[in-house]
């Protein structure tokens, strides 16, 4: 199962290679990492997409709490999310392709944010399945470059994850 | 308030937690720590002859007296040896601080000579480390280190100091309390969860109560034994936990595992609940999970660290909280209970596979190994603190010295390491002066350790090292003679040198044991004539024993070898 761990945990150097760390040293798989400072300086928030059995699941969030910098953990995928990711890609965009891929990126509700005569880069945010759609939908031979950003979290209504 | 260096207030800081002992190396970083040092006598430095003995060493003493060793490295290479002692602590939940002198700052990332990413290096091996950034923070850091290292699930903690900021100066004040909004380690155990273990217990038929190290170290063997001959239920103490219950009580069934007593792994393999405190169902304890999940039982498992409930097998009542608070409690709802099930029936079936005697091994004409631990075991009145090395020795002294204290036993059960046995007797006997302490070896572990007869000589620890010496590294010998076929690769070594003499030469006494008939007198030499030297026994031992009874690996808990059966 595809399960998205958000952490807020302090922000000093060293920290996310502690996280990082645990992961590979336990053998848990990392598919999408971001980690970025909060409001409050002095935390980070950390979202992590792995995969996993219960009992993985149940162990990666136990092990994450065992480190000194961890402040809170929490899945986000057991209960109702929102989840967002953003992908800036660059096409080759000429001729006749030009008009066809403008078209798909408003299909998607994506931004062109460059132009050249030769080439776009569209911004689009989405969930992952969101950004996979898009890429399939364009002609491969046309992808110049795709960065994504990784999957950022964060639950719905009340549910809040804070120290 | 004056103004004090770095260095000074390191010093203040271990001042400040009571240490008594540091265990350490000098060398070019860490030079302004050892000249503040020397000019205090409150911590007493004891001078190793290798880093990795001096954090063993550190280790020995947290491990025998329930205090926080402390060990003291340079960088670069100092901080490297130090990584086994470190990585053997944090596998068997010892709390440690070690401080490891660094580069100055703005040599960090250049190569410099001595450098190493210290904090890197040992990340995956502490339970936290810092590297200190700056002078006003060393004060705060070795509170938290402290801290963490003793609280909750311990662990050993590194603090890497940069040579600059041992330089530098600031006021000192020690902080008296530490607070962390990240780690805030639980006590109390949940009352309805130990409600419901109640129950359990004392509707069980055939129950089972299986102790690990975590009860040693919260230092709950009192708790235990109370609640133990209350429920009169049987009983195994893991490696790790031997000494938590007395091993000369008829309900004590000997040590689970891989070498464990057929009573102890039948009774745990067939058990309808079993009482798991503090610890882990490590693979050398239950063998193959699947085989020991096939079993239906009730599983309460009580253990300090979440992580360490469910990881292995599944667990019916989990306890997540301190084990002494846990028992307490877990005591005052049992004396409420008024009618427990009867097991004499239980009893009656684990009397049957005890009566199977599955410790008594073949006396030859050559010395016994277990003899001699039955010997040792004789002469020190099972009151000697037992260091032990790593292989085949370490399974017969566990097997063999009935331990009836905590803190009597230390070895190193989680990572293995060989070469522990000797700097955890020195540490031993420095924290524990007037108790005897023995080292139970081999002729592989001992040489892995052994420039630290130095060291001993030097503080005149009157150890007593038993080296079982069977000129074989015998614990590969034997998994080579039953799963490869007796082709003995690298389990030999041909030139071992005269111990007698290397005793000598480091200053101490040296006794060669070849017969049988001299164990006794040997040992009485050891103890009694020699009391206050380092005598250093090097028994010549039966060249093939194995350790029986035995579950080979991915083997389950019934399927085991006996030595019989051979």
């Amino acid at each position: 199962m595809r399960h998205i761990i958000s952490i807020l945990l302090e922000n000093e150097s060293g920290a996310l290679s502690r996280v990082a760390g645990l992961f590979s040293a336990r053998g848990y798989n990392i598919e999408t990492l971001t980690v970025a400072p909060t409001e409050d300086n002095s935390l980070s928030r950390l979202t992590i997409v792995t995969h996993g059995s219960d009992d993985v699941i149940e162990q990666i969030t136990k092990q994450l709490n065992k480190l000194i910098d961890v402040i809170k953990v929490v899945d986000l995928s057991e209960a109702a999310h929102i989840e967002r990711e953003l992908m800036l890609i660059k096409v080759r965009a000429a001729g006749k392709d030009r008009e066809e891929i403008k078209r798909m990126a408003d299909i998607f509700r994506g931004r062109i944010i460059d132009v050249t005569e030769t080439t776009y880069v569209i911004e689009l945010t989405g969930t992952c399945s969101k950004l996979d759609s898009f890429i399939q939908a364009l002609d491969a031979d046309l992808i110049l470059e795709t960065v994504r950003s990784g999957v950022s979290g964060i639950g719905r209504g009340e549910r809040t994850l804070k120290v | 308030m004056t103004m004090m260096t770095g260095a000074e207030i390191v010093i203040r800081c271990l001042q400040e937690e009571k240490v008594e002992y540091v265990f350490g190396y000098p060398g070019g970083s860490v030079l302004h720590i050892y000249d503040e040092l020397f000019k205090q006598d409150q911590v007493k430095h004891i001078l190793v002859r290798h880093e990795q003995a001096a954090v063993h060493a550190a280790d020995g003493l947290a491990r025998s007296s329930s205090r926080v060793g402390v060990a003291m490295v340079t960088s670069g290479p100092g901080a490297t040896n130090a990584v086994t002692g470190i990585a053997t602590a944090y596998m068997d939940s010892i709390p440690l601080v070690v401080i490891s002198g660094q580069v100055p700052t703005s040599y960090i990332g250049q190569d410099a000579f001595q450098e190493c990413d210290t904090v890197g290096i040992t990340r995956p091996c502490v339970k936290h480390n810092f590297l200190v950034k700056d002078v006003h923070d060393i004060a705060t850091i070795f509170k938290k280190a402290f801290y963490i290292a003793r609280t909750g699930r311990p662990g050993p903690v590194v603090i890497d100091i940069p040579k600059d900021i041992t330089a530098a100066k600031c006021k000192f004040e020690y902080p008296k309390e530490v607070e962390m909004r990240s780690y805030n380690p639980v006590t109390k155990g949940h009352h309805g969860q130990i409600k419901k273990a109640v129950q359990l217990l004392v509707n069980a038929k055939r129950p089972m109560i299986y102790t690990g190290g975590g009860v040693v170290l919260s230092n709950a063997s009192e708790q235990l034994t109370v609640l133990t001959r209350k429920l009169g239920f049987p009983i195994t103490n893991t490696l790790m936990g031997l000494g938590a219950y007395p091993a000369t009580d008829s309900q004590f069934l000997g040590m689970p595992g891989m070498h464990g007593t057929l009573e102890a792994n039948m009774a745990l393999q067939n058990c309808d609940v079993l009482l798991a405190i503090g610890a882990r169902f490590d693979d050398r304890v239950i063998g193959n999970p699947e085989h020991f999940g096939a079993q239906p039982r009730k599983i309460i498992h009580i253990d300090i660290d979440p992580s360490s409930i469910s990881k292995r097998v599944r667990v019916d009542v989990p306890i997540v909280g301190s084990v002494p608070d846990v028992l307490d409690e877990m005591m005052g709802l049992l004396l409420a209970e008024a009618a427990m099930q009867d097991i004499a029936e239980w009893w009656e079936e684990i009397e049957g596979w005890r009566a199977r005697k599955c410790m008594k091994y073949a006396v030859k004409d050559v010395i016994m190994p277990q003899y001699v631990i039955e010997k040792l075991w004789e002469i020190t009145k099972g009151d000697a603190i037992i260091a032990s090395d790593v292989g085949q020795h370490q399974m017969w002294a566990a097997q063999y010295y009935k331990f009836d204290k905590p803190r009597r036993w230390l070895n190193s059960g989680g990572l293995g390491t060989m070469g522990v046995g000797l700097p955890y007797a020195i540490g031993a006997a420095m924290a524990n002066p007037d108790k005897q302490v023995a080292c139970v070896t081999g002729d592989g572990s001992i040489q892995m350790c052994i420039q630290e007869l130095s060291t001993a000589k030097q503080f005149g620890l009157p150890l007593k090292i038993i080296n079982l010496n069977n000129r074989y590294l015998g614990m590969v010998r034997q998994w080579q003679e039953m799963f490869y076929s007796r082709r003995y690769s690298q389990s030999y070594m041909d030139s071992i040198p005269d111990f007698v003499k290397l005793a000598e030469a480091y200053g101490h006494v040296g006794i060669r044991v070849e017969k049988p008939e001299d164990v006794v007198p040997a040992l009485h030499k050891a103890f009694v004539e020699h009391k206050d030297d380092l005598v250093f026994l090097d028994i010549r031992t039966d060249r093939e024993a194995n350790v029986f009874p035995m579950v080979a690996a991915g083997k389950g808990l019934s399927e085991m070898i006996m030595a019989e059966d051979l």
